[in-house]
């Protein structure tokens, strides 16, 4: 099979378009969980973004290097992602246990 | 020859992302968001990044969203606003915002030369496990320890946040 | 270029085809092995030693009325099931079932009877592939709105995630020892001898890798003595409680595909695969590849009688001993494997 051609803007207007539906439900939702999810939405639209340049530095020989510090940062970016859900969400049991809901509307004052 | 495969994975992402921001029920959002993972699993190994799609697949599809599962059911979440349905003036000015902020990379986009990266059927030579397991214990080696260390700090600080007060 | 797709696809459904044939056949090799262990006859009027006892099964799941309950959520109820049966099936691609490594079928090489040959994250692959069998417990669970379900659902999502844990980390000294991802690589570093008289199967240079990798199939596949979540004397029927006919035998379907794919793993990384322990057969053309899938067919259904041989021997864990023995014990086991192999090849020993 012959090289498939992707050129990086393709990939690059993906991860806008995705980050942008994340910011969407990131500012339009009420539902923790539904706002957490777009977060997640945008913390991988930025993983593609990483991807797609350390894909044109693969392309180029002698860039090699590059490619590779690419996919090390989402790996990074991933595993903080992990850390980050597994905090948030005890954060979130926690909240509901005092609150008795996550909605954000009704969660807006510091002192409860 | 247009990228086929990548092109139905792109809408796919979309599809589903979109579904994930705006449908009502919290279970249906994870479900989806899984679906746009594996997009973006497929899109990484069609690039020549067949770990990175494992790893995403194995941590984000399997493992996050699987948490998220657990406390949607364990707080008994149901939701039934929909996107858009809080105050008008709030949702307006959250559209403008979020349309602000994607426009401006893809204006960087458009102002970048479409540079064809080559896509080989196949691994990169820098996608597969071993250059990057070495990278990984040599180079940034400093990171990944770091990141061992936030790992065991995130699962203390869940079981402690998480944890019944005693009676 | 349609050469290739076409031979992909013949070994696909070579595959498709012989695991879904297992299915019917572990039917009855179930209610006759255990029939026979507890001393009485088992299934023996429907044909020959009961031999048609699974089609006549079948039947009946197929024609009886399906049933779905008026409270559970629709969508995520039918998705369970399918989810079940298309992850268990879908693992398989990456195992490798014979040496077939320089044969030709229509002109175009076969490159090994392996479904997908240029996967070089084979095991990575597969676990990935296997974490989303939690999703079908859990989903069916939540669904049945139903406390039964729910409660079995948990329990075997809990199980199903913190055995997950000691059956990647045990693979690890796999992986170090044949020093590749490839599962072909991981049978052929198999070969030879170690320290001159034991076969330098993995099941002998990490015998607690292999048994915490045993172990952790176990749990994965909900078998005794890991079956809580299913257990009938317990949760009614656990997360299955509210399926009924093609619902019920897909999930079924899903546990011994399941089963069947674990004991293929098992094979394929501490027994060697489809080689014999000390004799060294060369494998070479149509007659080789066939012999080796001869073997690791054998290998294969004696681990599947084995899956049998323990359900009908032990009994079951209690919920708190199943999850303390996968954190407590299995977890530092694997760990301990990992050290071993390490300390052992910086040593020369391995």
């Amino acid at each position: 099979m012959n090289a498939i051609l992707i050129p990086h803007t393709w990939v690059l207007a993906l991860s806008a378009a995705l980050f942008t539906i994340g910011t969407l439900g990131v500012l339009l939702r009420r539902n923790g969980i539904a706002i957490f999810l777009s977060l997640e939405l945008m913390l991988n639209s930025a993983n593609l973004a990483f991807v797609a340049f350390a894909m044109t530095f693969a392309a180029q020989p002698g860039a090699a290097v590059s490619a590779l510090e690419g996919q090390l940062f989402v790996f990074f970016v991933i595993a903080v992602a992990a850390a980050e859900a597994a905090v948030g969400l005890a954060l979130y049991i926690a909240l509901h246990r005092v609150k008795g809901a996550i909605d954000v509307d009704r969660v807006n004052i510091l002192r409860w | 020859m247009v990228p086929i495969v990548f092109v139905i994975a792109a809408v796919v992402a979309v599809v589903f992302a979109i579904i994930t921001v705006a449908h009502s029920s919290p279970v249906i959002n994870v479900l989806s968001l899984v679906v746009v993972f594996f997009a973006m699993a497929a899109i990484f190994a069609l690039l020549g990044m067949d770990f990175l799609a494992a790893v995403q697949i194995i941590v984000y599809a399997g493992a996050i969203m699987v948490l998220f599962l657990f406390v949607i059911m364990l707080l008994n979440i149901r939701s039934v606003e929909r996107l858009g349905s809080g105050r008008r003036v709030q949702a307006l000015l959250g559209t403008v915002v979020a349309v602000g902020v994607g426009a401006v990379p893809l204006i960087a986009i458009s102002l970048l030369t479409p540079a064809t990266g080559a896509v080989y059927p196949g691994a990169l030579e820098t996608g597969t496990v071993v250059p990057i397991g070495r990278a990984l214990l040599t180079t940034h080696l400093f990171a990944f320890e770091f990141i061992t260390l936030l790992l065991v700090a995130a699962i203390v600080g869940a079981v402690y946040l998480a944890r019944r007060e005693p009676r | 270029m349609w050469v290739e797709v076409l031979v992909i696809g013949i070994k696909l459904a070579a595959v498709l085809a012989a695991l879904l044939t297992t299915v019917p056949i572990m039917v009855w090799v179930e209610r006759r092995a255990s029939a026979l262990m507890q001393d009485r006859l088992g299934p023996n009027r429907v044909g020959p030693f009961g031999l048609f006892q699974p089609v006549v099964d079948a039947v009946k799941l197929i024609t009886k009325e399906d049933l779905i309950p008026s409270n559970v959520s629709r969508f995520l109820y039918l998705l369970a099931p399918a989810m079940a049966l298309t992850v268990a099936l879908s693992t398989f691609i990456a195992v490798p079932f014979g040496d077939g490594s320089d044969l030709e079928l229509f002109g175009h090489p076969v490159r090994g009877f392996i479904v997908a040959p240029d996967l070089n994250i084979g095991i990575l692959y597969i676990f990935a592939i296997s974490s989303l069998a939690v999703y079908a417990t859990v989903l069916a669970g939540w669904s049945s709105n139903n406390k039964y379900s729910m409660l079995g659902g948990i329990r075997a999502s809990a199980q199903t995630i913190s055995y997950e844990l000691a059956m990647t980390i045990s693979v690890v000294g796999v992986l170090m020892a044949s020093g590749s991802l490839h599962l072909h690589q991981v049978v052929e570093s198999q070969a030879g001898t170690w320290l001159g008289v034991l076969p330098r199967w993995h099941v002998c240079t990490q015998i607690l890798g292999a048994l915490t990798f045993v172990v952790a199939a176990f749990a994965e596949t909900n078998r005794v003595p890991f079956d809580l979540p299913e257990a009938e004397a317990e949760l009614v029927s656990g997360y299955m409680t509210e399926y009924s006919s093609m619902k019920y035998a897909a999930f079924f379907m899903g546990e011994y595909v399941h089963m069947t794919v674990s004991s293929a793993l098992i094979v394929t990384m501490f027994f060697g695969g489809w080689t014999l322990p000390w004799i060294d057969l060369p494998f070479s053309g149509w007659l080789g590849g066939l012999l080796s899938i001869a073997i690791f067919v054998a290998k294969v259904a004696f681990f599947l009688f084995f899956f049998v041989w323990v359900r009908w021997t032990l009994p079951r864990f209690r919920f708190d001993q199943l999850m303390a023995l996968g954190w407590k014990v299995m977890v530092p086991l694997a760990v301990l494997n990992f050290l071993w192999v390490g300390i052992a090849m910086a040593a020369g020993i391995l």
